[in-house]
């Protein structure tokens, strides 16, 4: 200890009004920490009523060219708020960023606590354990990693593709990589577009196109990223292109493939099973790209070994049926995740009997039973493919806010029961019922829907729905789906028979997202939405660097919110790609090899593998490029020989006594 | 001795999760025990061993490690190997006569403030139920403390 250089330690303690200075008796603190850390090489301590104020900082900088102060400790908020902006001061002043520590005395002191004394007595310990530590900080560089310009978007829904094409007008190359044979995701099956009612394929086909033929997009369909390995700025990525069978190259896209093929199957993707598809389809008509793809699962060739007659009709020889999943690697400086969502399966929910009970429709049916384009060319017909109801009731949050399934808010399946209403009511003249919890319309021009719908003459029903039945008690209710429903309105049991019946399903993350993240080294939430860096102020970023998340991948939402969150993904990676290089924080771990022993114990660690084991040497090594400093591994080292930068074991040793009072000066007893 | 035992604890929290759970519950303005002081860490599984050894034997009463929920971590798993080291630690203690309940693995997200400030809580109820620790004092004046003990035993 003696024979290291005594460091002069500026300590700054900030009121922030009376967020602070109200619970804290800031003055004490300054004057004990100028008396008792004096030994530790406190020179100054100092209050003041907004530290983070221009003025404060300048207060600062000063002291550090004056004093000519070695280390820094600010006793304000968290340093998640305002470590950047007192690094930065101190930078300014000629001192490295990282001899700057935060002592959290708002968060952690007086907001939460209520006892002045008390208080004030935690807030010492903190700075004291701040001002141990800070003397072990050293000084850190940034490090600097250049950002390869080309961007990957998985996810070629509408969040997705507004990502890409935005970015591609930029300048800047895309790979766009869509899981199904053509780009459009859930938008390119419905109808109608609440609240405007623009139809929903009128609008986004134009984007397909666009994104299909934009020299800037390389269009992946049918292909599932595989691997990823890497970090922000350059990214390696494996993308498994999946075999179509057909020839892209030679392929027009005439469809008379998928007119020849003699395979009806059901289309249960496209079409939520009501319609068929061929063995060798596109999955609709204005699908981007319009290759075909075959189903091998169901290919009569495939199967039996015998037929080929699509490719005997092929007037380009493009049918392929060698074809094999081929491994392409991209490189890529930034992500953007755009993979959507899964609708919840409304057999879960037994008791509305969908799935046992043939006119009880889920949301996405109903989108393509209304669909023009659809199997049944927008007639709104019963399961028998014929028969108009007269009576229609619309059941919102199916899967939604209800403890047995999600406990969340699907946001858009009010809007979406009252596009239902709109609908049936507009092409059937039938009956409606909306059976909701609460109508949740809040967004523009949304509420102004419902009451055109209030006005059209639909019924609602305040209360969740207990069962829908066959069971009829009586003649009326012969033949038709009875809805049992508590009217919590009028206060009484009702039984309100109708002829369909349609769930407004609710929205779950993918069923794989928790793959997905893993796959890309992001987090979920519990329920499995991709969790962004800040729910408020970062709602696009991610925890980790250099990826992005845009649309419902993130959490229930409109298409409006996908857009904008696609937009400004994009603008997020435009940022990254334009500043050409990236900072990386300076933690990082590395092994002292003159001490490795070469026990391996650390090689399993990492889950980033940037640790390698030089055979022939027998020591590890750490790459600082793929180090995202965890510190696992400084942790496990039996022989103290990985130490990671930022937090080092003498940093937090050093702030532990401090928190116990343990560095003060010793005082006799 | 009727005055209360104020427990001093030392907590462990991750710079992604717990940190910011303690951020979100000064934010949201919850009362909770103000024994603990906190160190950040930028994972669970920084966590040395050592670094609650060390804190309990220079003073605190009990240790509380916290990190993100089992599948939830920043760094994809590294939360498990925390667990694995609370639960060898455990063990430790117990060879070593120290009651394992000083020290507490606790997961809590970013958005569970309530879940931080209510454990932060009951854990300081725990400790001041099984009273001061005193480790330290005893390693260092260990002959002192033999002494007071013939004191106070009465003959």
């Amino acid at each position: 200890m003696s024979e290291k250089k005594q460091e002069r330690v500026g300590v700054y303690v900030c009121h922030c009004g009376s967020n602070i200075a109200g619970v804290v008796d800031v003055f004490d603190v300054a004057s004990w920490a100028e008396e008792n850390l004096k030994h530790q090489g406190v020179v100054i301590a100092r209050e003041y009523k907004f530290m983070c104020s221009s003025l404060g900082q300048e207060l600062i900088e000063k002291d550090i060219k004056e004093l000519g102060l070695t280390r820094v400790v600010v006793a304000a908020c968290s340093p998640h708020l305002h470590e950047k902006t007192f690094r930065t001061a101190a930078k300014n002043a000629g001192l490295n960023p990282y001899l700057v520590e935060l002592a959290s005395i708002r968060e952690q002191v007086s907001w939460v606590h209520t006892d002045k004394a008390v208080a004030t007595k935690k807030s010492k310990a903190v700075v004291a354990g701040a001002v141990s530590r800070v003397i072990e900080n050293v000084p850190l560089e940034e490090l600097k990693v250049p950002i390869n310009p080309n961007t990957l978007v998985v996810g070629g829904g509408i969040a997705g593709i507004q990502a890409a094409l935005e970015i591609a007008n930029a300048g800047f190359h895309v790979y766009l990589v869509e899981r199904e044979p053509s780009i459009g995701g859930h938008m390119a099956q419905f109808d109608k577009t609440f609240p405007t009612l623009d139809c929903s394929a009128c609008i986004l086909t134009p984007r397909m196109v666009e994104a299909g033929t934009h020299p800037n997009i390389t269009l992946m369909t049918w292909s599932e990223v595989v691997n990823v390995s890497g970090y922000v700025g350059s990214f390696n990525v494996t993308v498994k292109k999946k075999a179509r069978f057909v020839n892209e190259e030679l392929c027009t896209g005439c469809g008379i493939c998928e007119e020849k093929c003699p395979k009806k199957v059901i289309d249960e993707v496209f079409e939520a099973g009501l319609g068929y598809r061929k063995a060798v389809y596109t999955p609709f008509a204005q699908a981007v790209p319009k290759y075909p793809v075959m189903d091998r699962e169901n290919c009569t060739y495939f199967i039996k070994g015998t037929c080929k007659a699509c490719e005997k009709f092929c007037p380009t020889g493009a049918i392929d049926f060698k074809q094999e999943d081929q491994l392409i690697n991209i490189e890529v400086g930034n992500i953007i995740l755009a993979t959507g969502y899964d609708l919840f399966d409304a057999r879960r929910v037994s008791n509305y009997g969908y799935g046992r009970l043939p006119n009880v429709f889920t949301s996405l049916e109903f989108e393509r039973l209304s669909n023009a384009a659809g199997p049944t060319n927008g007639n709104i017909v019963m399961r028998d493919g014929k028969t108009t109801p007269k009576s229609v009731g619309i059941i919102h949050c199916v899967g939604s806010r209800d403890k047995n399934f999600n406990n969340y808010c699907s946001v858009i399946c009010c809007m979406q029961g009252l596009k239902f209403a709109h609908l049936v009511h507009e092409r059937t003249g039938a009956t409606v019922y909306n059976f909701y919890i609460d109508m949740r319309t809040a967004y523009k021009a949304y509420d102004e829907f419902y009451q055109r719908v209030l006005e059209e003459g639909t019924l609602f029903v305040r209360g969740k729905v207990a069962e829908v039945t066959n069971a009829a008690r009586n003649e009326h209710e012969r033949g038709k789906l009875i809805i049992q429903v508590e009217d919590t309105l009028a206060g009484k049991q009702r039984r309100i028979p109708v002829d369909m019946v349609i769930l407004s399903s609710g929205l779950q993350p993918r069923a794989d997202s928790k793959e997905v993240g893993k796959l890309f080294g992001i987090s979920c939430s519990t329920d499995g939405w991709f969790t962004e860096k800040h729910p408020k102020l970062d709602p696009v970023a991610t925890m980790t660097e250099g990826i992005y998340i845009a649309g419902c991948s993130q959490g229930p939402k409109d298409i409006p919110s996908s857009v904008a969150q696609g937009a400004a993904a994009s603008a997020r990676v435009l940022d990254k790609i334009l500043q050409r290089e990236v900072a990386l924080e300076p933690i990082k771990a590395s092994v002292n090899q003159e001490m490795c022993s070469g026990c391996r114990i650390c090689n399993g660690l990492c889950p980033f593998n940037a640790i390698t084991f030089h055979e022939d040497l027998m020591v590890t090594e750490i790459n600082p490029a793929l180090c995202q400093g965890c510190g696992t591994c400084v942790a496990a080292c039996p022989a103290g020989a990985i130490s990671g930068t930022g937090f080092s074991d003498q940093q937090i040793m050093a702030q532990i006594d401090g928190l116990l009072l343990r560095n003060l000066e010793p005082v006799g007893v | 001795m009727t005055e209360k035992f104020e427990p001093t604890i030392i907590g462990f929290t991750c710079n992604w999760c717990s940190y910011r759970a303690a951020d979100l519950a000064g934010t949201a303005r919850m009362k909770y025990a103000p024994n603990v002081r906190l160190v950040r860490l930028m994972c669970s599984g920084r966590l040395d061993p050592t670094f609650v050894l060390r804190a309990l034997s220079n003073g605190a009463d009990g240790v509380m490690i916290t990190g993100c929920h089992p599948g939830e971590c920043h760094y994809l798993e590294q939360n498990y190997k925390a667990l694995r080291r609370f639960l060898l630690l455990r063990r430790v203690l117990k060879g070593m006569g120290i009651e394992p309940e000083r020290v507490k693995l606790v997961w809590a997200s970013a958005a569970e403030g309530a879940r931080f400030a209510n454990e932060t809580t009951t854990f300081v109820e725990e400790i001041r139920n099984l009273g001061p620790l005193n480790w330290g004092r005893f390693i260092k004046q260990e002959a002192e403390i033999n002494e007071s003990l013939h004191e106070e035993v009465p003959a």
